[in-house]
C-alpha cells in the first residue's frame, strides 16, 4: 500500500465515511474506494456487498484473487434530552459498544452531576449539529417531549438518513409532531421512518426499561440496515 | 466523534510513515474455525520492531513481526498462514485451534 492510499482511507474514516480497501493478493496493488464513488462491473458489485455487510472478505474478480476490507464508521447515538431515560441509556450504550452524546439546552437537566462520564452538551441542537452533523451511522433519539427542542434535530436526522430516528411521546403527541415535520418540509416517507412511540414493544414502563427498549430498537435498526448511504 | 486516535493501527501507520519510519501492515485476510481476531484486523510494524494492533490473541504476533521486518527490507509482500502449533511449518500456532491467513505488505 502507498502512503497516499492510506492517507485517503484514514481521512475517510475520520470523516465518518465508509470505505473499502481492495488488495490484489497476487500483485499487491491496493485501492481505496470511499462510499459514493462508483465502481463499474463485478468489482463494483463486490464493493457494494462489502459496504452493506461491513465485513472483510476475499473474492475472485475477473481472475484476480482480491481481499476487500470494509471500514464502516462506528455507530453512535445522539440523544436529545438530558432526562431520566437518557441517564439510563448513557449507562447502557457503552456496554453495547455504542458511543453516546446527549444534547439538551436546559442547563437544569444537563448537569455533570446527573451525567457523570458522559458526553453532555448543554446547548440548542440547532447550534450543536452545525459543527457535528448527523450521518447514516448515527441513531437519533429525541426524548424531551418539547417540540422547541426535539423537532429540529428530528428533521435533520431524517434529512441526513440516520440509521435510526426515534421520538418519545404518545400516538396523539406524535400525530401533532407529524404535522409540524410536514410543515418543515419532510415527506411522508421520511416521517414514516420515525420510531414512535419509541422503543421495541416490550411493555417498558420505567425510565430504565424505556431506555432498554430504545437501545434494543437502535441495535435492531443498525444490524438490519441497508448500509449503502444515498448521498 | 471519530476514530479513536490511540490504539488505531492504521492511524499509527500513517503517523509513523510520515515521520520517516519504515512501516509494514499485516492484515488478517481469512480465518477458519475459532480465530481470535476477525478478517480485516491489522497489526502494523515499524523497522525497529515496534508494533500496534493485533492479528490474533497474541499467539502469532511475534512471528508476524519477524516476517514484517523481512517485508520492509525486501519490499515484497507475503502471505502467512498459521494453524495450530504442530500442523504447519510455522513454529508458532493458535492455541484456539483455528487457522488464519495474514497478508503482510510494506507501506510505500
Amino acid at each position: 500500500m502507498q502512503l497516499d492510499t492510506l492517507t485517503k482511507l484514514n481521512a475517510a474514516r475520520q470523516d465518518r465515511r465508509a470505505a473499502v480497501v481492495v488488495t490484489d493478493l497476487a500483485g499487491g496493488k491496493v485501492e481505496v474506494i470511499v462510499e459514493g464513488e462508483t465502481v463499474a462491473g463485478p468489482l463494483g458489485e463486490e464493493v457494494g456487498k462489502a459496504l452493506r455487510s461491513g465485513k472483510a472478505t476475499t473474492a475472485e474478480v475477473e481472475g484476480k484473487a482480491l481481499f476487500l476490507n470494509a471500514h464502516l464508521p462506528p455507530p453512535r447515538i445522539v440523544v436529545i434530552g438530558a432526562v431520566h431515560i437518557s441517564q439510563a441509556m448513557a449507562q447502557m450504550a457503552p456496554v453495547a459498544g455504542y458511543d453516546l452524546t446527549i444534547i439538551d439546552p436546559r442547563t437544569a437537566f444537563a448537569t455533570e452531576e446527573r451525567f457523570h462520564g458522559v458526553e453532555l452538551i448543554a446547548d440548542w441542537p440547532e447550534d450543536v449539529l452545525k459543527g457535528r452533523p448527523l450521518d447514516a451511522y448515527t441513531a437519533l433519539a429525541a426524548v424531551t417531549h418539547d417540540p422547541k427542542i426535539d423537532d429540529f434535530p428530528l428533521s435533520e436526522a431524517l434529512k441526513a438518513g440516520c440509521f435510526y430516528v426515534g421520538a418519545l411521546g404518545s400516538r396523539k403527541t406524535h400525530a401533532k409532531r407529524v404535522e409540524r415535520l410536514k410543515e418543515m418540509g419532510r415527506t411522508d416517507n421520511e416521517i414514516g421512518r420515525i420510531a414512535a412511540p419509541i422503543g421495541l414493544d416490550i411493555g417498558a414502563a420505567s425510565p430504565a426499561e424505556i431506555a432498554l427498549a430504545t437501545l434494543s430498537q437502535i441495535v435492531q435498526a443498525f444490524r438490519r440496515r441497508d448500509l449503502v448511504a444515498t448521498r | 466523534m471519530t476514530v479513536t486516535e490511540t490504539l488505531d493501527p492504521l492511524l499509527t501507520a500513517e503517523n509513523w510513515k510520515t515521520a520517516g519510519r519504515d512501516v509494514a501492515i499485516a492484515t488478517v485476510v481469512e480465518t477458519w474455525g475459532s480465530a481470535p481476531r476477525p478478517a480485516g484486523s491489522h497489526l502494523v510494524i515499524d523497522g525497529e520492531g515496534n508494533f500496534e494492533g493485533s492479528v490474533s490473541g497474541g499467539c502469532v504476533e511475534g512471528a508476524v513481526i519477524t516476517e514484517a521486518l523481512d517485508v520492509i527490507e525486501s519490499g515484497q509482500s507475503k502471505m502467512l498462514e498459521f494453524g495450530v502449533a504442530d500442523e504447519t511449518a510455522w513454529r508458532v500456532g493458535l492455541s484456539c485451534g483455528g487457522r488464519i491467513r495474514v497478508f503482510v505488505e510494506r507501506l510505500g
